[in-house]
């Protein structure tokens, strides 16, 4: 999370007049699940991609590479669409980082 | 050319929006605004202005569509009356959060339930926390007035607030009176080419985001910035009061008074009935009673130390509120509310009392301010209060 700014520094009517600067908000601090996928089961069809609402699929080389864990929110979409069900939503405090 | 018209207040309002000439109007027809945005509607569809005239199907979507213009970067205006205003509810606070700098007349009229057409105060007073800066007019010309002063102040740099022109339904919007029109060029040159002072949805070299979500993060903040626009707004409004007079010949500043320099009792109302009240003042005057009147124009922001230390010396205050804040320390008006609280901090302990008078457009006739005087005189001279609000008008 960028250092919050105070009232003065900030542009007035919440307007947000930089381009692209959702990526600064961690919306992964919302997180209360964790996708975690099965890496061998996956298909890299990228319906996961499609429908993840944050951007939180990381491709390369157009494969599924996993999940950008500081947006990610949690919400399961993906393992919903999965047609391989290869994601699995852990619960945060049962992981071991 | 100036010119002298025998016109109502919705036509005057009419006629300045003419000569503002605004990109966007978006209103709804609610009586007794409608007069105003038909007339407007006919100077749209004889040419006389540019505007983009949207219809809409409700007040909500008149204020929706006055926002994302006025986000656009659109000079925007419209208009809107009682349940009317009720209905832009949410969008009302919308527009001031974004700080777009709307203009809106509001002909002030009662509030359902039982349906009412006529004058009271309780629509605008009920939006008295949306964070719009509200000025009150007397009759028609200080409605014009009122209306052109209204473009500068919420355009202003330190402001940039949307603002509402109220003035009382059928009394002043359809009440003939005498109104001084000044010349077009005169009105376009006093206002000056709108230059939005943020970026706009239609720039697409500096892109903008307008309305996001706003957490417990940055809210708060946004609020705060919100409060910094109100307290510039005092001294713009004086300043543009001030300029406007320089070049038409009418000051405006935050209030009026009329014989209050040397009052022992004061009364303070809104709006048309301080003509009815600076009247009865000067019959009061004739007969050696020191009466004064101090008729408020700007609501918000209240100018509550100002109204101190112009009514410092009187030895009691009545104020007179056209709407009633139900609930509310002695079921007392907004506008006796807000006197009360301004004496506590800035420093008067005279006796104060509030009347309500004219809801749904009951009369309010001279004997009855002139009660008001004499009940007034009498607290003065006895140093006893009595009734913290009374009801003028209203059968028991
Ligand atoms: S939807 Fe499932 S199978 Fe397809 S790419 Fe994403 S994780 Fe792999
Ligand atoms: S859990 Fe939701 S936010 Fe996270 S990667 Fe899946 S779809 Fe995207």
């Amino acid at each position: 999370m960028p250092e919050l700014k105070g009232w003065k520094d900030i542009p007035i009517g919440g307007l947000i007049v930089e381009a692209g600067n959702a990526v600064e908000y961690m919306t992964g601090g919302w997180r209360a699940f964790r996708p975690v996928r099965d890496a061998t089961k996956c298909i890299h069809c990228l319906m996961c991609w499609v429908f993840c609402p944050d951007s939180s699929i990381m491709i390369q080389d157009s494969q599924m590479a996993g999940f950008d864990l500081d947006h990610c929110k949690g919400c399961g979409i993906c393992a919903a669409q999965c047609p391989t069900q290869c994601i699995e939503m852990v619960e945060e405090g049962r992981i071991e980082d | 050319m100036r010119e002298y018209l025998a016109i109502d207040g919705n036509t005057a309002i009419a006629t300045a929006m003419r000569q503002i000439n605004p990109d966007v109007v978006a209103a709804y027809p609610i009586t007794p605004q409608t007069s105003t945005v038909q007339t407007f509607s006919q100077f749209v569809a004889d040419g006389l202005v540019d505007t983009e005239f949207v219809t809409v199907e409700s007040e909500h979507s008149a204020m929706s569509a006055c926002v994302g213009a006025a986000a656009a970067g659109a000079r925007v205006m419209t208009a809107t009356s009682s349940a009317g205003l009720a209905l832009m509810w949410e969008i009302v606070y919308v527009a001031a959060s974004n700080r777009l700098p709307i203009v809106m007349l509001v002909v002030n009229r009662a509030l359902s339930a039982p349906i009412n057409i006529h004058c009271d105060h309780s629509d605008s007073m009920g939006a008295r926390d949306a964070g719009w800066i509200q000025i009150f007019s007397e009759n028609p010309q200080e409605s014009y007035d009122n209306m052109i002063q209204a473009v500068r102040i919420a355009e202003h740099p330190d402001v940039l607030l949307p603002v509402m022109v109220c003035h009382d339904g059928f009394i002043t919007s359809h009440g003939l009176e005498r109104v001084e029109i000044f010349d077009e060029g005169e009105v376009r040159d006093f206002i000056g080419t709108y230059k939005p002072q943020m970026p706009t949805l239609l720039d697409i070299d500096n892109p903008v985001t307008y309305g996001p979500l706003d957490f417990y993060d940055y809210y708060y903040e946004h609020k705060r910035q919100q409060v910094e626009a109100m307290r510039h707004a005092k001294p713009v409004i004086i300043e543009v009061g001030r300029e406007f007079g320089r070049k038409f010949g009418r000051s405006y500043s935050l209030f009026e008074t009329h014989c209050l320099e040397d009052a022992e009792v004061a009364i303070v109302v809104l709006s048309s009935t301080a003509g009815t009240t600076r009247v009865m003042v000067d019959r009061l005057r004739a007969q050696g009673l020191k009466v004064g009147l101090l008729k408020p124009r700007v609501f918000r922001p209240f100018p509550a130390q100002e109204l101190v230390e112009a009514l410092s010396h009187v030895k009691a205050i009545g104020v007179m509120d056209r709407s009633i804040s139900f609930g509310s320390m002695n079921n007392a008006g907004p506008l006796f509310l807000e006197l009360c609280a301004a004496l506590k901090i800035y420093g008067g302990d005279m006796p104060i009392v509030d009347y309500v008078f004219g809801l749904g457009g009951r009369d309010i006739v001279p004997s009855q301010i002139e009660q008001v005087a004499h009940e007034l005189l009498k607290i003065a001279e006895t140093g006893e209060r009595g009734e913290v609000v009374r009801y003028l008008g209203v059968r028991e």
